[in-house]
């Protein structure tokens, strides 16, 4: 019972996050409107040669919003940030058109406190954000959460500058 | 006991210990009012050198524990090595209460006999008196056994000299790839023995009651977390925990039988119970926060663990009875915003804890008896506190100047020592238990 009420609070608070509008008509992200997007905003001669298509992969392209694999968090949360959203609904979008691929998201604290605690505290986050991607309608074989805690830091150093980009969680993609 | 201000004074013993690490042990903080007590070279009548400096021994981990000020060698009157040379009104107008005397013998069979006494200094009285035989690898547990012997005539309180430590080493090589060791070692550093050599991290090192084995948490292989037990001495070891999930925080029950653990196979941390044989599992909590750092209360009716429960994590109790229904976790901290990572006093009278406040992280103990909150450390990334077996020392893992050193202080918070290596990072410590080899 404790358990529902849980997973209830945990869906009420990504529908806070995301706010009560039906989020696929705020954010129409299918692959192709993200490239089309990438071939204007770049226009070179280069992107004309490639007939229209990023010659990498969608998902190396740095101008798509999936190119953002890397999300961070406050200290001691695992809030979603707005302005994650757009790129955790393209990463939705494309694990629901490809399902032969899968990611990991990875969870990481930073270095404060106890260990255990935050080996914890990284799955947490790598769990909201397993969430938003579920309640988009990824399925769920799809999406693996391992949590490393503070053990594998992003960035060395003492200071809020290097904890802030410790605090994240990285999306790993294999399949594709 | 008088004015118990403290102050600060610094010796540094340099040494290099069988292993290729140079250890350092400094004496960062001691009491003032600490027993002033001398410590007489042992003797050695056979040629060569001595193949022990027992007395060097003895005066270190004395002077580690703080309550003791050992007089400096240079300063030493006279060297009686048995009673029948000691001129006790010497040493009283040296100001010392207590003396330690003693010899090294070879022995025909190519060991040792170590020979030692303790005096009342004030009252020209013997405490004690012991005949010791060892092999030459012994002689320095010998030493710390004489320490226990006179920690114990003169505070009344079992030592915890003749113990050890199990902590992880991380050094830095190539760009982006570091080396995890799991070690043990005597508990002043010496004798470092390493377990396991990892590429990958290494985490919670937790010994068994009995002392053979190590509960441990890796990061090998593609799927996070797991739990091994690994028995020290053949390296043969098993894993016992690789759900989906994590898999850490192993500790083991009082009477060697459990592993209490967090898992989130489940979907997300909660404690459990393992039975060491068996394998089964018993699930202890059952809440959508995050559950973990189970330690069990030391007489093993139930496990303390960190939960964040009420909103920010906190250390709460629950009893597990025999067979019955579980008891409901009771909240233990109130002061401060983040009390995790608890570790009971032998007794189970206090536990020591990471005690975060403003942004800076410290080791705190609580007064299970008064509620009192004690916060002994000064420094802003402690973590990881085990209590001495005996109750007095609490070792713990800190950072100075960017890298990580081990660090004990006494219960009191008045005596601080510091362990670090000449390179790369130590921490997560682990006191054993008392147990003999």
């Amino acid at each position: 019972m404790k358990k529902i009420t849980g997973l209830g609070l945990i869906v009420a608070a990504m529908l806070a996050i995301n706010g009560c509008s039906t989020m696929d008509k705020a954010f129409p992200l299918e692959g192709a409107k993200v490239d089309e997007r990438k071939i204007t905003g770049a226009g070179s001669t280069d992107t004309a040669a490639l007939g229209g298509d990023f010659s990498g992969h969608a998902l190396d392209d740095p101008n798509s919003p999936l190119s953002q694999k890397v999300f961070y968090f406050d200290l001691n949360s695992a809030e979603i940030s707005m302005g994650d959203r757009n790129a955790l609904m393209a990463h939705a979008s494309y694990l629901i058109e490809n399902p032969e691929v899968s990611i990991v998201a990875e969870g990481h604290a930073d270095e404060r406190g106890s260990r255990e605690y935050n080996l914890a505290l990284g799955e947490r986050r790598g769990k909201a954000i397993e969430q938003l991607l579920l309640i988009q309608g990824v399925n769920r074989n799809q999406i693996q959460v391992i949590s490393y805690g503070e053990e594998r830091s992003a960035v060395m150093g003492h200071g809020e500058s290097s904890w802030r980009q410790n605090r994240r969680v990285e999306l790993r993609y294999s399949g594709y | 006991m008088k004015g118990i201000t403290p102050y600060l004074f610094l010796i540094c013993l340099v040494v290099s210990g069988s292993a290729q690490a140079k250890l350092t042990i400094q004496i960062t903080q001691g009491m003032e009012g600490a027993l002033p007590i001398a410590i007489v070279p042992f003797g050695w009548s056979e040629p060569g050198d001595v193949p022990e400096d027992i007395a060097g021994i003895v005066g270190a981990d004395l002077a580690r524990d703080g309550h003791f000020a050992p007089t400096p060698v240079e300063q030493l009157v006279d060297t009686p090595h048995d009673a029948r040379q000691v001129k006790f009104s010497q040493w009283r107008d040296l100001g010392v209460e207590n003396l330690v005397v003693g010899k090294l013998l070879a022995t025909a069979d190519g060991n040792y006999q170590v020979q030692f006494q303790l005096f009342d200094v004030l009252r020209g009285k013997q405490l004690a008196g012991y005949n010791i035989s060892a092999g030459a690898s012994q002689l320095r547990r010998v030493g710390h056994q004489i320490s226990d012997i006179i920690y114990e005539k003169l505070t009344g309180q079992r030592g915890a000299f003749n113990t050890h430590i199990a902590y992880v080493t991380v050094d830095q090589l190539a760009e982006g790839t570091r080396r995890f060791k799991l070690a043990v070692a005597d508990a002043d550093g010496f004798n470092e023995q390493i377990i396991l050599t990892s590429s990958k991290a290494l985490m919670s090192p937790s010994w068994s009651p009995d002392g053979q084995r190590l509960a441990y948490v890796s990061f090998e292989g593609d799927g996070g977390s797991t739990i091994y037990v690994q028995y020290i001495a053949t390296g043969e070891r098993e894993r016992v925990a690789s759900f989906r999930g994590i898999n850490s925080a192993p500790a083991w029950s009082p009477d060697g039988q459990k592993l209490a653990l967090t898992l989130s196979r489940d979907g997300n941390p909660e404690i459990y119970v393992m039975d060491v044989t068996s394998k089964r599992l018993r699930r202890i909590t059952n809440h959508y926060a995050i559950e973990t750092e189970p330690t069990w209360i030391p007489d093993g009716s139930g496990l303390v663990f960190t939960s964040d429960r009420g909103g920010r994590p906190q250390l709460y109790r629950v009893e597990i009875p025999r067979g019955g229904p579980l008891g409901r976790p009771q909240r233990l901290t109130f002061e401060g915003s983040y009390n995790t990572r608890a570790s009971f006093s032998p007794d189970g009278s206090k536990l020591a804890m990471v005690h975060g406040s403003d942004g800076v992280y410290r080791i705190a103990v609580l007064d299970l008896k008064t509620g009192n909150l004690r916060v002994l450390t000064e420094s802003s990334l402690d973590e990881s506190p085990s209590f001495a077996p005996n109750g007095s020392m609490i070792i713990f893992a800190t950072d100075i100047n960017g890298r990580g050193v081990l660090e004990a202080v006494s219960v009191d918070g008045y005596a601080h020592q510091r362990l670090g290596f000449s390179q790369g990072d130590v921490r997560e410590p682990a006191w054993s238990p008392y147990f003999s080899k």
